[in-house]
């Protein structure tokens, strides 16, 4: 049940007063710096993260926390607007760019109590599968600091250890990077052909991509607006689910969420599967699969088996062509929506002042990397009518 | 086929970004190549997709009532160059420098 998870417990250390907002708040900001190697984080709040912490504290000591949420610390990533703190979405086009305004997602977490402890890491515009590309630096996957990948290693001089780091996989790469080593609770990621679940995978988190429509889009710098989500990663089920149900719900401000009332909802203690049916989709043993993955994946069907459920082979049949079309529809709708970045309303501007689109050429020229141009020059050509 | 200095040309005038180089030529050669495999799908008879939310997507129109806004000073905080409620722009209406003329990786194809 949700009263398992990590954040209902913190939750109720916190109403017991156990622990403050703000040690615990401080504690995790601390951490933030002792982890800096990791380049998880782009910008760190101290500053407003204490003050929400101390107004938490506030609430908790006249008996009136918000919620699950109260105090809890979490991060967001790079590309959601949040008022009054950079947001660059790792790119040199909005580097110094303030947001005027909370993102949906954002401002529901803070209402909910939730202190913000900074912006996240990503690849450039959350544009790759790395968190490599952007132009703070790729983030490092915690992981290659354990025991396991240092007894997996060959002994290195000094300079090669500094140098042996694994990824953390991407765009999302800092959010799950700072989740997983435990400098927040919780943390804000998007997905868009995998951004969230990826990392989370590569970081040993959970990664949640909610449904399309069910959460928010406004205030998130959009990808592709047909297949955008804000992503969840936590340390477990439980914490995602909280996470979900402080999320989700129809925005007046986003069309695309869909206008049912969203019912908030507890996980069951799912003990009898017997009545589950587990798909295996045979596609998806694609070549150039890794062994290891193969028997991973062996042997979360075997698990299920074994505890009764149902699992059977499915087919679909058009898998190899999912990346394609996504391929498409990504670099189109991309190519539409970087056409925003032109210096004129915010962001970096080039000082080139021939004409109009001269400057805009030389903006866009300066301000974005191979990645994001690349995509650009696809999508045109994909929308061309020819 | 290779796609031609006439349409790359036509592209970058488009997308207001360069390829910059002979790799950004080849990446787009590349996408191009990839999304070919669609040309392999059987597609008669289906409808086209204009939503992943199908039958459940109903866009609607809201009452034209007023509900936001007043807030120039924001909006102009992010500016680099304004003047009073303006965003000053360099000279419209002049279009970019043609191929021959231009500094662009494609005047030597």
């Amino acid at each position: 049940a949700l009263k398992d998870g990590l954040c209902s417990q913190v939750s109720a250390a916190l109403k017991e007063g156990r622990v403050t907002p703000t040690e615990l708040c401080q504690r995790c900001l601390a951490l933030v710096k002792s982890t800096k190697f990791l380049n998880a984080y782009i910008t760190v709040a101290e500053e407003t993260a204490l003050k929400q912490a101390e107004e938490s504290e506030e609430r908790y000591k006249r008996g009136q926390p918000l919620g699950i949420l109260d105090g809890i610390p979490i991060a967001v990533k790079d590309n959601f607007n949040t008022a009054g703190i950079e947001t660059t979405c790792a790119s040199n086009m909005l580097k110094g760019y303030i947001s005027p305004y909370n993102a949906t997602v954002v401002q529901k977490l803070l209402d909910h109590g939730a202190v913000l402890l900074g912006k996240t890491n990503l690849d450039e515009f959350a544009m790759g599968s790395g968190s490599t590309d952007g132009v703070f630096g790729p983030v490092r996957n915690p992981w290659s600091y354990s025991k396991q990948y240092k007894e997996k290693s060959v002994p290195k001089s000094h300079s090669e250890e500094e140098s042996d780091w694994v990824i953390t996989g991407g765009s999302s790469g800092g959010s799950a990077a700072a989740v997983s080593s435990f400098t927040c609770f919780a943390a804000l990621g998007s997905d868009t052909g995998g951004s969230t679940r990826n990392p989370a995978a590569h970081c040993g988190v959970v990664g949640l991509k909610p449904t399309y429509g069910l959460i928010s889009r406004h205030g998130l710098i959009p990808l592709v607006n047909s297949m955008d989500v804000p992503g969840i990663l936590t340390r477990c089920v439980d914490d995602a689910a909280v996470l979900l149900g402080s999320l989700a719900g129809h925005d007046p401000k986003d069309s695309t969420t869909i206008q049912d009332d969203f019912k908030p909802f507890e996980l069951p203690n799912l003990t009898d599967v017997s009545k589950l049916s587990i798909g295996i989709p045979k596609e998806y043993h694609a070549p150039g699969l890794s062994s290891e993955i193969l028997a991973l994946w062996s042997k979360a069907a075997d698990l299920f088996k074994n505890a009764g459920a149902k699992v059977v082979e499915v087919s679909l049949p058009h898998t190899r062509y999912s990346i394609v079309c996504y391929h498409v529809l990504c670099t189109a709708e991309v190519a539409s929506n970087m056409a925003r970045f032109d210096g004129l309303e915010y962001g970096h501007r080039s000082d080139m002042k021939d004409s109009t689109e001269s400057m805009y050429a030389a903006t866009r020229r300066e301000g974005f990397n191979d990645v994001v141009r690349g995509r650009i020059l696809s999508g045109n050509y994909f929308l061309l009518k020819q | 086929q290779k796609v031609s200095v006439e349409v790359l040309d036509h592209l970058e005038h488009l997308a207001l970004v360069d390829f910059r180089d002979s790799e950004g030529v080849e990446r787009l050669q590349k996408a191009i190549q990839f999304a070919d495999q669609l040309q392999e799908v059987n597609t008669d008879g289906v409808e086209p997709m204009d939503s992943v939310l199908e039958d459940r997507w109903c866009l609607y129109l809201r009452e034209d009532d007023v509900t936001e806004g007043n807030c120039t000073k924001e909006l102009l905080e992010n500016a680099r160059e304004k003047l009073e409620e303006y965003f000053v722009a360099p000279p419209g209406n002049i279009p970019l420098p043609k191929l021959e003329e231009r500094e662009t990786f494609l005047q030597g194809s």
